[in-house]
C-alpha cells in the first residue's frame, strides 16, 4: 500500500533529459552546417564512452545499473562535454574529457543529483589546462570538410593549417594585446555580423533551442537572463566607456561558448542555485566573471571557470534567498 | 463580486474526474447490517461511552460523551442495540484499531426526540454548547470541533468553504446544488456565533450549478430580509488545487495570508466547510445531532455518485452498492492527493469520510521507482505555501530534523503538489510527515527527560533533607535522652521520661508524614 | 620594503581588528559541556551506564572518563549526537550494555503486591506511590521504564509494559521505497 498522493503529472528524469537532448539539436545542426561533421564523430564518441563509464561506475557502487542508465543524465552531460570541446581534438581527449564529468566529477561526488560542480565544465577546465594547444584549435568556419577532421579526430598529425583557424575571442584578445583596436581586429574576416564567422550562427541556433526549453518549462527564465544580463551589463558599460578596447555586448554574447552556458550549463539545476533569485544572481555573476576572465585573463574563453567559482558560492547563495514562506511575505500583520 | 486581490502562487490542475459522480442527486443508502461507530470522531480526543453493550439505543441518542471540553459527543446514527464496545479497525493510515460502539440496527429508525433550540432567542453560549453536544466537527476532513473553532467569536469575515479542489471529490458541490437553502441558513448561523458582518461563500469556478444555487439562495433571503445585518457574497474561484486549503481560499477572497502557524481568528476571519454549514443549520434549526454525512463514491465502481450515509456504515458494504468493478485494488478515503487507502475494506464512515474511491490500475497508475533529486525546482514553483520541498527532503532524508524546521516544515499543508509534479518521483509528503511526527516526538521526549531531571533533582534533595531531618531527630533524642539522665538524682534514666519522649516524637512524625508532599514515599521509620 | 612593511602591518591590524570585533560580537554562548551532555541523555536515570544518574554519567564523559556508547535507553541515535557533540567517532552501543528496548513503563501487579516500598525507594524519579504496606502504584506518564525498580522486588510483581501504538501516539515512519525494476 502506498501514501498520498496516488496521482502523479507523466513526467520522470528521462523526459526532462531527452528534453534538453532536443533541445540541443538544433545548435548541432547549425554546428555540422557551419564547421563540419567531426563535431557528430566526438558526439558518438562522447556518447559511448558516457554510458559506458557511468554503467561500469554504477555497477562497481552496486547501484541499479538500468534505471541510471536509462534517465538520460549521462548522454546530456556527454552532449555537453562534447558541444563545449573543439570538435576536432583527438578521440582520446574526449574521452578523458567524459572520464573526467562522469567518474570525477559526477559519481566520486554521489551520482545524479548530488554534484556541486558542473561536470561538463570541469571536465572543460580539466582539459584545458592539461592541453592547452589541443584546446585552442577550432574548427575555421566554413572548411566543412569530413574527412581532414575526422584525420584529426582519428590522432593525426595536427598540422592541417586549412582546418584549423583562431576563435573570434582569440583573435581578438591576441589582436589587443598587439595593441590594436577593437574596429582594426574586427576587420578580418573570421568575424561575422555580430561575433565569429559561422559561429554567431551556432550561437543562434543555441539560442532556438534555449527558447524551446523556456516554452516547455524545463528550464526558469532566471539562469538565461541573469546570465545575458550579466555579460551584457559589464560588457556594455565597459564598450561605452572605451569602444576601441572593449567589445560590445552583442560580440560577448555571440562568442564562445556564452549562449550555450545561458541555455544548458547555468541552468543545470544540479549544481546550480536553486531558489529564483539564487538562479539570477549565480547566473549574473557568472556572466560577470566570464567577461572578467575573458578579457583580463588569460584564457580566452571564460565562462567554464566562471562556472565551476561559482558553483562554490551556490549553498550561501541558497541559504540568503530562501523566499518568504505563505503568511511571512506581507510584514503589516497583526 | 469582488475580484481576487492577489495571484494565487502555486498549486497543480489535475484532471478533475468530477463528471463521473456529480450528475445523479444524493441517494439516501438502506440500512446496513451493522454499524461501527468509532469514539474518537473529532481531532481532539476520544469520547466516553455511556452505553453497555445489550442496550437499546434510538436514532440520534447519545452514546458517547466528550471526555474533555475540547471533545465532542457522539450519537447512534440508527435505533437498534449495542452489540459491541471495543476496538474495531478504523479509517487510519496506521491501520490500528480503536475503541467503537457497535450497533445492530433494527430498521425501525425510531428518533429520539430532538431538543428544540429557539435560535432567535437563546443565548450564544447556549447554541455554542449545543454544537458541541451535537457533535459537530469540520467536515471538509479535518473534524475539528466547530464549538472550539467558533471559541470567543470577534471575527468581522466568515468564509464558507465550497471549493471542493480535490480531483473526483463532489459531495460539497451536490450538497450545494440541493441543499443550497440549509447551507446558507447554517452559514448565517455560523456567522451571527462568530460575530462576522460578511459571508464570503468560496466556490470553484469549475461548479457552475452549485455557484448558481448559493447565489439563487442567496437573492432570496436577500429578499425575504432587506435589512440583514449580514452580507452574503458568493464569490468563484479559479479551480486550481489546492484553492480549498482553508488559508489558501481566504487569501484568494480576502488578500490575506495567515500563516500556518497561526490561527485565523486572530486575523479577524474563520473558515467553515459547507457540509459543516449545513450540519449546523440540522442541529441549531432542527435539533439533529450529526449522524450521517455526504460521501461520494466514485472511482472504479458501476455507479458513481454521492450518497447519504450513516456514520459507522461499513465502507466495502458502500461500495458493494455502486457496483464494484473488477480490477480494483485498495480503497481510497478522501482525495487522491491527499486521502489514504483504507487499511481493511470493512473499515466504518465517518465524520472525516467525504469520498470513498475505489481505485485502478488504469485510474491510478502506481507510482515509478523513486529516483535521485536532480534539483529541478518544479517541487518548489508548485507549492502553494512557497516552500523549498527540495530542501526539505534533502534534511529530511538525512533526519537532520532542525535544519527541517528552519525550513519551515510545519508551514506544510502536505497537499501533495511537490510529490504529484517531481519527475523523480520522491515520496516528498512522506519525508514531511515522517519528519514531523519525529519532530514532535522527539519535543515529547525532551519535555519528558525535563520532567525526569527535575524529579530526579527534587529527590537528590528531599533525600538529603530527610537525612538531615533524621541526623537532626537522632541529636535531639540523644540531648533528650542526657538531659533525663541528667534530671536523674542517681544518674539512671527515667524509664517514663523516656517512654514520654519517644512518644511524642513518634507523634511528630506522623504528622510531618501527613503534612509530606503526596508523591514523596513517607520517611523511613 | 618599507612599503611591504607598511601594507603588511596595516593588513595585519585590520584583520586583527575584524577578528576581535567578530570574537566580541558573535561570541556563541554555549552551555558548560557538561550541561550540553546532560541534554543529550535521555534521562532516564537507569544507571545502566555504570554511573548513578545520567548527570553523573554526563561528568564523567565531559572529563573524558566513561565511553560515549553506554546509554542503553540512548541508543544509537544518542551515540550519535554525543560523537557529533564532542567530536568523536561514532561508536555503536556497547554490546555489554544491553540492547535497545522499545519505550515500557513498569506496572505494579496490584494483587502481588505486598507494599514493602523497596520499590519506591529505588524509583529515581519519584514515580511511584504508596506507603508501607499498602498497595504501591506506577505513575506511567512519569516512568522512565529504567527498571530500577525490578531487582527490589521480593514478589517480583513489576513488570514492563511496552508503550502500546494507538492511533493518537502512531507516528508516520522513515519512507522506505523499494528500488522497482522498470521495464
Amino acid at each position: 500500500m502506498t501514501n498520498p498522493p496516488y496521482i502523479h503529472q507523466p513526467v520522470s528524469i528521462r523526459r526532462v533529459m531527452l528534453t534538453v537532448l532536443v533541445a540541443l539539436i538544433p545548435g548541432i545542426v547549425a554546428y555540422v552546417y557551419q564547421v563540419g561533421a567531426g563535431i557528430l564523430v566526438n558526439l558518438s564518441i562522447a556518447t559511448v564512452v558516457a554510458l559506458v563509464a557511468e554503467a561500469g561506475v554504477l555497477w562497481l557502487r552496486a547501484k541499479p545499473v538500468w534505471v541510471a542508465l536509462t534517465d538520460g543524465s549521462a548522454v546530456v552531460a556527454a552532449w555537453l562535454v562534447a558541444l563545449t570541446l573543439p570538435s576536432i581534438v583527438p578521440w582520446w581527449l574526449t574521452v578523458t574529457a567524459i572520464l573526467v564529468a562522469i567518474v570525477g566529477v559526477k559519481h566520486l561526488y554521489g551520482g545524479l543529483g548530488q554534484n556541486p560542480f558542473n561536470p561538463a565544465m570541469a571536465a572543460y577546465c580539466t582539459m584545458i589546462v592539461a592541453y592547452p594547444a589541443l584546446m585552442s584549435q577550432w574548427p575555421a568556419a566554413g572548411h566543412t570538410d569530413f574527412l581532414p577532421q575526422l584525420h584529426l579526430i582519428l590522432g593525426g598529425s595536427r598540422d592541417i593549417d586549412g582546418v584549423t583557424g583562431a576563435t573570434a575571442l582569440d583573435a581578438l584578445r591576441t589582436g589587443l594585446r598587439n595593441s590594436q583596436t577593437v574596429n582594426n581586429v574586427l576587420n578580418n574576416d573570421i568575424f561575422g555580423v555580430v561575433g565569429g564567422r559561422g559561429w554567431e550562427w551556432i550561437a543562434l541556433a543555441y539560442l532556438v533551442g534555449g527558447l524551446f526549453l523556456l516554452a516547455r518549462r524545463t528550464i526558469t527564465w532566471h539562469q538565461p537572463v541573469g546570465f545575458i544580463a550579466g555579460l551584457g551589463l559589464i560588457a556594455t558599460v565597459s564598450w561605452l566607456i572605451q569602444p576601441e578596447r572593449f567589445a560590445s555586448p552583442l560580440f560577448h554574447l555571440a562568442s564562445g561558448g556564452a549562449m550555450l552556458a545561458s541555455f544548458f550549463i547555468v541552468t543545470d539545476p544540479v549544481s546550480g542555485a536553486t531558489t529564483p533569485w539564487g538562479k539570477f544572481i549565480f547566473a549574473f555573476c557568472v556572466g560577470l566573471l566570464a567577461w572578467l576572465i575573458r578579457v583580463f585573463g588569460v584564457y580566452p574563453e571564460g565562462v567554464a571557470f566562471a562556472v565551476l567559482l561559482m558553483n562554490l558560492f551556490v549553498p550561501l547563495i541558497d541559504m540568503k534567498t530562501q523566499p518568504a514562506v505563505f503568511g511571512y511575505r506581507d510584514r503589516k500583520r497583526p | 463580486m469582488m475580484a481576487n486581490p492577489l495571484r494565487a502562487r502555486g498549486g497543480i490542475k489535475p484532471a478533475h474526474h468530477k463528471t463521473e459522480s456529480s450528475g445523479q442527486a444524493i441517494r439516501r443508502v438502506p440500512l446496513p447490517a451493522r454499524l461501527v461507530v468509532p469514539l474518537r470522531q473529532d481531532s481532539q480526543g476520544t469520547a466516553r461511552a455511556i452505553v453497555a453493550v445489550g442496550d437499546k439505543a434510538l436514532k440520534g441518542q447519545l452514546i458517547g460523551v466528550p471526555e474533555e471540553a475540547r471533545g465532542t459527543a457522539v450519537h447512534a446514527p440508527t435505533s437498534g442495540t449495542v452489540v459491541g464496545i471495543g476496538p474495531y479497525p478504523v479509517p487510519h493510515p496506521s491501520g490500528l484499531d480503536a475503541l467503537c460502539v457497535v450497533i445492530e440496527p433494527d430498521g425501525e429508525e425510531r428518533q429520539i426526540e430532538h431538543l428544540r433550540l429557539d435560535t432567535a432567542r437563546a443565548s450564544r453560549d447556549e447554541l455554542i454548547a449545543h454544537l458541541q453536544h451535537s457533535g459537530i466537527v469540520g467536515l471538509g476532513g479535518a473534524v475539528f470541533p466547530s464549538h472550539i473553532k467558533l471559541g470567543k467569536g470577534g471575527v468581522d469575515t466568515l468564509v464558507i468553504n465550497g471549493a471542493e479542489c480535490e480531483p473526483w471529490i463532489t459531495c460539497d458541490d451536490r450538497l450545494m446544488r440541493e441543499q443550497s437553502g440549509a447551507v446558507l441558513s447554517g452559514a448565517r448561523l455560523l456567522a451571527r456565533l462568530a460575530g462576522a458582518q460578511r459571508v464570503l461563500i468560496g466556490i470553484e469556478d469549475n461548479k457552475p450549478q452549485a455557484i448558481a444555487a448559493m447565489r439563487e439562495a442567496t437573492r432570496e433571503v436577500v429578499e425575504r430580509e432587506a435589512e440583514s445585518a449580514v452580507s452574503v457574497s458568493v464569490v468563484s474561484v479559479p479551480a486550481r488545487y489546492p484553492a480549498g486549503d482553508a488559508r489558501q481560499l481566504i487569501r484568494a477572497l480576502t488578500g490575506v495570508e495567515i500563516p500556518y502557524g497561526r490561527r485565523s481568528d486572530a486575523f479577524g476571519i474563520q473558515c467553515f466547510n459547507v457540509g459543516t454549514a449545513h450540519a449546523v443549520h440540522r442541529a441549531l434549526d432542527h435539533g439533529e445531532p450529526l449522524t450521517s454525512r455526504i460521501v461520494t463514491v466514485t472511482g472504479n465502481v458501476e455507479r458513481p455518485g454521492n450518497y447519504e450515509v450513516l456514520l459507522g456504515t461499513p465502507a466495502n458494504e458502500l461500495l458493494a452498492l455502486c457496483g464494484v468493478r473488477p480490477g480494483t485494488g485498495h480503497v481510497l478515503m478522501g482525495g487522491p492527493m491527499m486521502g489514504f487507502a483504507l487499511p481493511r475494506p470493512e473499515v466504518p464512515v465517518v465524520k472525516a469520510t467525504n469520498c470513498l474511491i475505489a481505485t485502478s490500475q488504469a485510474l491510478f497508475p502506481p507510482a515509478e521507482a523513486e529516483q535521485p533529486c536532480i534539483r529541478c525546482g518544479n517541487c518548489a514553483r508548485v507549492c502553494p505555501t512557497g516552500l523549498q520541498p527540495f530542501e526539505l527532503y534533502w534534511f529530511s532524508r538525512a533526519r537532520n530534523l532542525d535544519r527541517v524546521a528552519d525550513y519551515h516544515l510545519f508551514d506544510c499543508m502536505e497537499c501533495g503538489c511537490c510529490a504529484y509534479v517531481c519527475p523523480a518521483h520522491i515520496p516528498l509528503v512522506d519525508y514531511f510527515r515522517y519528519a514531523k511526527d519525529a519532530i514532535r516526538g522527539r519535543d515529547e521526549e525532551r519535555r519528558a527527560a525535563d520532567r525526569a531531571r527535575a524529579r530526579f533533582e527534587f529527590r537528590g534533595f528531599r533525600i538529603e533533607r530527610e537525612k538531615a531531618e533524621k541526623a537532626a531527630r537522632l541529636a535531639a533524642k540523644a540531648a533528650e535522652t542526657r538531659a533525663a539522665q541528667a534530671a536523674a538524682p542517681d544518674g539512671q534514666p527515667d524509664a517514663q521520661a523516656l517512654i514520654a519522649a519517644a512518644l511524642s516524637r513518634a507523634q511528630a512524625q506522623n504528622g510531618a508524614a501527613a503534612e509530606s508532599p503526596p508523591l514523596s514515599p513517607p520517611p523511613e521509620s | 620594503m618599507l612599503n611591504a612593511i607598511i601594507v603588511m602591518t596595516a593588513l595585519a591590524l585590520v584583520l586583527g581588528a575584524a577578528l576581535g570585533y567578530a570574537a566580541v560580537h558573535f561570541k556563541v554562548e554555549g552551555n558548560p559541556l557538561v550541561e550540553q551532555i546532560d541534554a543529550i541523555l535521555p534521562q532516564t536515570q537507569c544507571g545502566q551506564c555504570g554511573f548513578p544518574g545520567c548527570l553523573p554519567y554526563a561528568e564523567a564523559i565531559a572529563a573524558g572518563e566513561a565511553e560515549i556508547n553506554l546509554c542503553p535507553p540512548g541508543g544509537d541515535e544518542g551515540a550519535r549526537k554525543l560523537a557529533d557533540l564532542l567530536g568523536h567517532e561514532f561508536k555503536p552501543l556497547a554490546a555489554e550494555h544491553a540492547v535497545e528496548k522499545p519505550r515500557a513503563v513498569a506496572l505494579i501487579d496490584e494483587q502481588t503486591c505486598i507494599g514493602c516500598t523497596l520499590c519506591i525507594q529505588a524509583c529515581p524519579v519519584d514515580a511511584i506511590v504508596g506507603s508501607a504496606k499498602q498497595m504501591h502504584t506506577v505513575i506511567s506518564d512519569l516512568c522512565t521504564g529504567c527498571e530500577l525498580c525490578l531487582p527490589p522486588c521480593p514478589v517480583d510483581c513489576i513488570i514492563m509494559e511496552p508503550l502500546a501504538e494507538t492511533v493518537s501516539n502512531w507516528k508516520w515512519k522513515y519512507p522506505v521505497t523499494a528500488i522497482r525494476k522498470v521495464a
